[in-house]
């Protein structure tokens, strides 16, 4: 993970020309004596830190790899949970599938979204620019407002969307929308791209407003002459820090999708058809209490998610060099 | 919908040409009304009498707005066995005590990781940026198992105390702070300050509007938890559980389950509306540099 180390110069302490004597582990000692209030600063935060992100993960992987009910012991039981998960377990695969899927349409399509928008809106002016900002922030800081969408896809005559193609006369009898299973994908993704204009989409927004001014004067005079190769050769490789940031929060984000799932398509979905590996592991760790099959689904969510990201971060840091 | 942005990149044009601009505007406004209208529709229907939620075809306004559903909505919560007042409590208190706790906590480490170059910096910065690329679902079932160990289960502090160590949190203060000039630190220092009392004094009150962006963020999280299934007892249940309970009661609840959303969503919004300069002028430092 280089990509978030540090922008700055080595410490002072280690710079400095190593006594024969002193080993790198005393010249370290010393350092860390030297700071001990910057450990003391950090320690309320890390030690929850520790406890309720670092040892979590860590133990996810661990019991994993055992039987566990929460009554007994642990029993450990190798890959066993593993081989169940993909060989066995034919809804993990829809789970699976659907994850991917949500992963490879909303993840893109919400981080191009957001980025082309944040762009539109940045040409405006600063009051409209900030009434656009709200709007389209807003949905992803309503809290459970999406449930609105149960009523715009109510299965009846009186939803929205059934009530509109009636009327207009493009079908005849209402659709149950979100019982059938074709319809239900699509449905997720639209409502799941609704609500992802969030941390991305304002980070973008703020970039767009540090690109350095006086980079567009003198691109105009080196030729550039429309507004794509501005955004080509100049607030593209200008922004790439918020970019690689905002990749970061919009896929780990694609990759979580079940509180709309459940919302919408219920709990368990018309034939798993809106299962996702988060669904699958409430399923198993708060329904069935199989611990040990629910942390290898953790295990494998966790992989993928971090997976991703270090893949689109390694690619993003190549845009522009 | 965005390709229809990058299909115009092959038509040449000046600057800023007005064709240019009006299909992107037109663009926008598009998908500002698919953004809006579903906003736009529930506060419509928090106003509607019953008879006009029933209405074919739907309609999104409001005719003959009304007060009923929140009248409703009152009574509603008046016979339920724990009162209104206590879920909205319980809310308040958990987004407070949760806001309050990780802004301090944030900003300590912050400092030190923004600041000062000592060992394990490197690698616990590394950790946190790693954490921002996983969603808390994955570590749920042995944060259950550490909070029944420390005795947190059913209690307020189970979706307090890891919110203090939200890392989002964490890595948009650090990044904020690292552009402070380190000269106000060293003047500090000069003078004989303690590094408690640099962060205390200096460095707290320059990162004012990074407090403000911690705020909205852990605030859209706390105050839209539902005790994350830590919390059992009813009177210990937050405002978003109940609202959710409602919104369940289906067809005959859906006038008040627009009232209870509406009133959920106006209070980020609005603090959103207020902070959004601040909030804007954080977010332009957090960049992943390489």
């Amino acid at each position: 993970m280089s990509n978030a180390s540090l922008p700055h110069t080595p410490p002072a302490a280690a710079a400095k020309p190593a006594v024969r004597r002193e080993t790198w582990w005393t010249i370290r000692k010393k350092a860390m004596k030297a700071h001990k209030h910057s450990y003391i600063l950090m320690a309320p935060y890390m030690l929850l830190f520790g406890l309720f992100t670092i040892l979590p993960v860590v133990m996810s992987i661990l019991i994993g790899f055992t039987y566990f009910n929460m009554l007994e012991f642990p029993r450990f039981i190798g890959w066993q949970n593993y081989t169940r998960l993909f060989l066995e377990d034919d809804v993990f695969l829809i789970a699976i599938k659907n994850t991917l899927l949500f992963a490879a349409i909303t993840g893109p399509l919400s981080y191009l979204a957001s980025f082309v928008f944040a762009w539109i809106i940045n040409d405006l002016r600063p009051k409209m620019r900030a009434f656009m900002t709200l709007i389209f922030y807003a949905p992803s800081i309503s809290g459970n407002v999406f449930f609105i969408w149960l009523i715009i896809f109510s299965g009846d005559r009186y939803g929205i969307a059934n009530g509109f193609l009636i009327n207009l006369g493009m079908m005849l009898e209402p659709i149950q929308w979100l019982k059938t299973e074709k319809y239900i994908l699509p449905i997720i993704i639209l409502v799941q791209l609704w609500l992802s204009l969030g941390t991305g989409f304002l980070a973008f927004i703020a970039g767009l407003q540090t690109v350095d001014r006086t980079l567009y004067e003198a691109g105009a005079v080196d030729g550039v002459n429309n507004r794509w190769q501005e955004l080509w050769y100049i607030t593209l490789p200008s922004m790439k820090p918020q970019l690689m940031f905002g990749a970061v929060i919009q896929l780990t984000a694609s990759f979580a999708v079940a509180d709309v799932s459940i919302a919408l398509a219920g709990f368990p979905s018309v034939n798993y058809a809106a299962e996702t590996i988060v669904t699958h592991l409430i399923d198993f760790g708060t329904i069935r209490f199989e611990m040990g099959f629910a942390s290898a689904i953790a295990t494998v969510l966790f992989m993928l998610m971090v997976g991703t990201n270090l893949i689109v971060q390694r690619l993003l840091r190549k845009v522009g060099e | 919908m965005n390709n229809s942005a990058f299909m115009l990149r092959g038509k040449k044009r000046v600057n800023r040409s007005f064709m240019g601009s009006f299909w992107l505007f037109l663009l926008l406004a598009l998908m500002g009304a698919f953004m809006a209208l579903p906003l736009v529709y529930a506060i419509n229907a928090a106003f509607k009498p019953l008879d006009e939620v029933f209405l074919f075809p739907p309609t999104l306004f409001v005719r003959n707005p009304t007060m009923t559903n929140f009248v409703d909505l009152v009574n509603l919560l008046g016979n339920s066995w724990v009162p209104f007042s206590r879920y909205l409590f319980n809310t308040v208190f958990i987004t407070g005590m949760g806001i309050a706790g990780h802004v301090l906590l944030a900003s300590a480490a912050a400092y030190p990781l923004a600041k000062h170059y000592f060992p394990g910096k490197t690698i616990l910065f590394t950790t946190v940026v790693l954490s921002l690329m996983f969603t808390p679902q994955v570590t749920a079932i042995p944060n259950y198992m550490i909070m029944s160990w420390i005795g947190l289960i059913d209690t307020y502090w189970a979706v307090i105390v890891p919110a203090f160590a939200f890392p989002l949190g964490l890595y948009l203060m650090k990044q904020f702070m690292e552009q402070m000039p380190d000269a106000l630190m060293e003047a500090a220092k000069i003078d004989g300050a303690s590094e408690y009392r640099i962060f205390w004094q200096i460095v707290m009150p320059n990162v004012k509007p990074a407090w403000l962006t911690l705020i909205i963020l852990l605030f859209q999280m706390l105050w839209g938890s539902d005790g994350n299934g830590f919390i059992y007892s009813e009177q210990l249940k937050t405002l978003h559980y109940a609202s959710n309970q409602i919104i369940q009661g289906g067809i005959a609840r859906a006038g008040v389950g627009a009232a209870v959303a509406l009133i959920l969503m106006s209070v980020p919004i609005t603090l959103f509306m207020f902070s959004q300069s601040r909030i804007i002028e954080t977010m332009a430092t957090s960049g992943m540099k390489d």
